[in-house]
């Protein structure tokens, strides 16, 4: 990690434009844009991001000298200008921000010859609501709370981020049975979304089946997550110093139990899912991101995986408890979505080998300790490999006031690749290809 | 093929009764079912509209169609469109970027038009708050029959609240457990 400090003066600030090595580094220059008024020199795509006409091109939320609470009058919808494709029988279809589903608003704008997907434009930024400038009203105690809300589905990634960043700042050292404790609570994110999105992505190539068999499991999986450790989902089970919630010998019993009847469970589904001819029909070779792209797109978390990108941060940053326990990572060449499916059979396998040696090796004694006291304002960083890739935040606190806090979703980087994912593939995959990065739009909307 | 319907009859019917509305209120699935055609005349049909929530609310709602709780054998049902549906069931504090897609949607619906809202940030916009670009509440936006409380709230508690919001707009009596 490299924390690059440059100073800017007070008139017209600029910096220098990064998207060009950085491609995903375009919406997030546009958000700053938006939030702050500071551009990129040069700024090539000045089209805003998160502003869609709510608050006036000269207002930015982020700067110190307004309060975040000013609210203006709706202005009249504006013309996105998207990028054109041009040519005989070319059409566009245009769907969202609400879709025809239970699912997060976000726009797509496809250009389309018959039902090949010539070119696909993304248009997010419809969750916005304006959590960075909220972190600066609450104390740095309460920020866990805020921070396991950004993408509900990866509570325990940001939550444990933002602990991480803030026990940074306050030199606090985390007992070891908390550290342990939180790894076990990460992993049992990653089963439960990883079991979710296998059922779903059954649905989408139509084997109901599917998604019949893997929403059973995933209730039993977070009906035990209520009865352990409070909280269906794990919202505000990280806590700064530790974890609220300790586990009795007779849980750590049901634990173990409940991660071998679901290993032997989705083993038979698996071997159910790759006989099933239909349904790998639909799989292989779709929405193909190859590793060249991947790297070049920054394609992260399991999905870079898929595509041969090596990178987890539990195996290389081998932070306590995940260095020493010979961790294997999933990784895949074909990065398609029979890839991404095989990633994630293979990930639920090495994360309830992981939760049944983490909870029979838990340190005995407490759980939480308090921060020590802080003199002055420094900065922070918290960086875990939540289940859908690396969740990192940047933390500039006292220990008591939040000055800045910025939480950063992994789908910032992937949302562009899956642009490119699509291109060449029919329309009706589409959902498929989508479920199987299954991106937040909560996290980068913020 | 022979491995997918052994699956299926070795797990067997695994849907559980319908929840309590309140001790007085027993509700089994057959009259739920006649009380939904009684003051609909058909199923009730439910579209979602995601107004910014952290998508937690979306998992749970998504729950409550698995097999434990079966929300289609109840006679309820999500649809694609506003159009088709009866109830609109909202999460999130309403951002200001979907505020006006949140009105279109309700504007398409025909009557009754029930409003669910979804989750502790729909009342006043919660842990979210209000700012410029978040509006603090479904209520600013929409008239509501109904507040869901939780964060999330789980299936059980979607469920009642849904069957709550029907029988407070129809004048049936409700008994609200605390």
């Amino acid at each position: 990690m490299l924390c690059l400090e440059l100073l800017l003066d007070q008139q017209g600030a600029t910096y220098p434009d990064i998207s060009a090595s950085f491609p995903y580094a375009n919406r997030m220059q546009r958000t700053i844009a938006d939030l702050l008024g500071i551009v990129t020199e040069p700024m090539e795509d000045c089209r805003p991001w998160l502003n869609h006409g709510a608050w006036p091109a000269d207002y930015f939320p982020l700067r110190h000298e307004v309060t975040g609470k000013e609210t203006f009058p709706a202005c009249e919808l504006q013309d996105y200008p998207f990028v054109r494709v041009e040519g005989d029988g070319v059409h566009e279809i245009a769907v969202g921000p609400v879709h025809a589903g239970i699912i997060e608003p976000g726009h797509f704008r496809f250009s389309v010859v018959g039902e090949k997907v010539l070119r696909l434009e993304e248009r997010l930024g419809y969750k916005h609501k304006g959590i960075d400038k909220r972190f600066e009203e609450i104390p740095a105690k309460d920020g866990y709370r805020l921070a396991g809300r950004v993408s509900g589905d990866s509570t325990v990634a940001f939550s444990w981020a933002y602990c991480m960043a803030l026990e940074s700042i306050c030199n606090t050292r985390t007992p070891a049975r908390a550290r342990w404790l939180r790894a076990v609570l990460l992993e049992r994110e990653r089963v439960a979304n990883h079991l979710g999105d296998l059922g779903a992505l059954a649905n989408d190539a139509a084997f109901a089946f599917g998604l019949t068999q893997f929403m059973r499991l995933k209730e039993d999986w977070l009906r035990l997550n209520q009865r352990l450790f409070g909280h269906r989902l794990l919202m505000d089970v990280v806590i700064p110093g530790g974890v609220a919630v300790d586990l009795e010998n007779a849980g750590i019993s049901e634990l173990l139990t409940q991660c071998q009847v679901i290993a032997k469970e989705v083993q038979n589904l698996r071997a159910i899912y790759e006989n099933h001819a239909g349904l790998q029909d639909r799989f292989i070779a779709t929405g193909r991101v190859t590793k060249e792209l991947a790297t070049t797109l920054g394609l992260n978390g399991f999905a870079g995986r898929a595509s041969g990108v090596p990178a987890d941060l539990r195996a290389d940053f081998g932070m306590a408890p995940y260095g020493g326990h010979d961790f294997k990572k999933a990784v895949h060449r074909n990065g398609d979505v029979a890839a991404r499916v095989t990633v994630r059979f293979d990930e639920i396998a090495e994360s309830l080998r992981l939760i049944r040696l983490l909870a029979t090796e838990l340190a005995p004694g407490e759980v939480v300790v308090p921060l020590e006291a802080v003199a002055e304002t420094k900065l922070g960083a918290g960086w875990i490999e939540g289940w859908r890739g690396e969740v990192f935040i940047a933390l500039e606190s006292d220990g008591e006031k939040i000055r800045r806090c910025h939480c950063h979703d992994p789908s910032w980087q992937n949302w562009p690749v899956l642009e490119h994912a699509v291109i060449g593939n029919i329309v009706p995959d589409f959902p498929l290809i989508n479920k199987s990065f299954n991106l937040s739009y909560a996290g980068p909307d913020l | 093929m022979l491995k997918t319907l052994f699956q299926i009859g070795k797990q067997g019917i695994q849907t559980e009764p319908t929840p309590d509305l309140g001790s007085d209120f027993l509700l089994p699935a057959h009259r739920l079912r006649n009380e939904i055609l009684e003051v609909l005349g058909r199923s009730l049909t439910i579209r979602e509209v995601d107004a910014g929530s952290c998508n937690a609310c979306e998992l749970e709602i998504h729950a409550t169609n698995n097999l434990y709780y079966n929300l289609e054998g109840l006679g309820i049902k999500f649809v694609a469109s506003p159009r088709h549906a009866d109830m609109l069931l909202v999460t999130g504090p309403v951002s200001r970027n979907m505020a006006m897609a949140l009105k279109r949607t309700y504007d398409a619906m025909p009557a009754p038009k029930l409003v669910v809202a979804v989750g502790d940030c729909t009342i006043n916009g919660g842990i979210f708050g209000e700012n410029y670009a978040c509006c603090g509440g479904v209520g600013k936006i929409l008239p509501v029959d109904h507040f869901i409380h939780g964060c999330p709230p789980p299936p059980i508690e979607l469920l009642k609240g849904i069957l709550t919001a029907v029988r407070l707009r129809y004048g049936h009596p409700v008994v609200q457990d605390k």
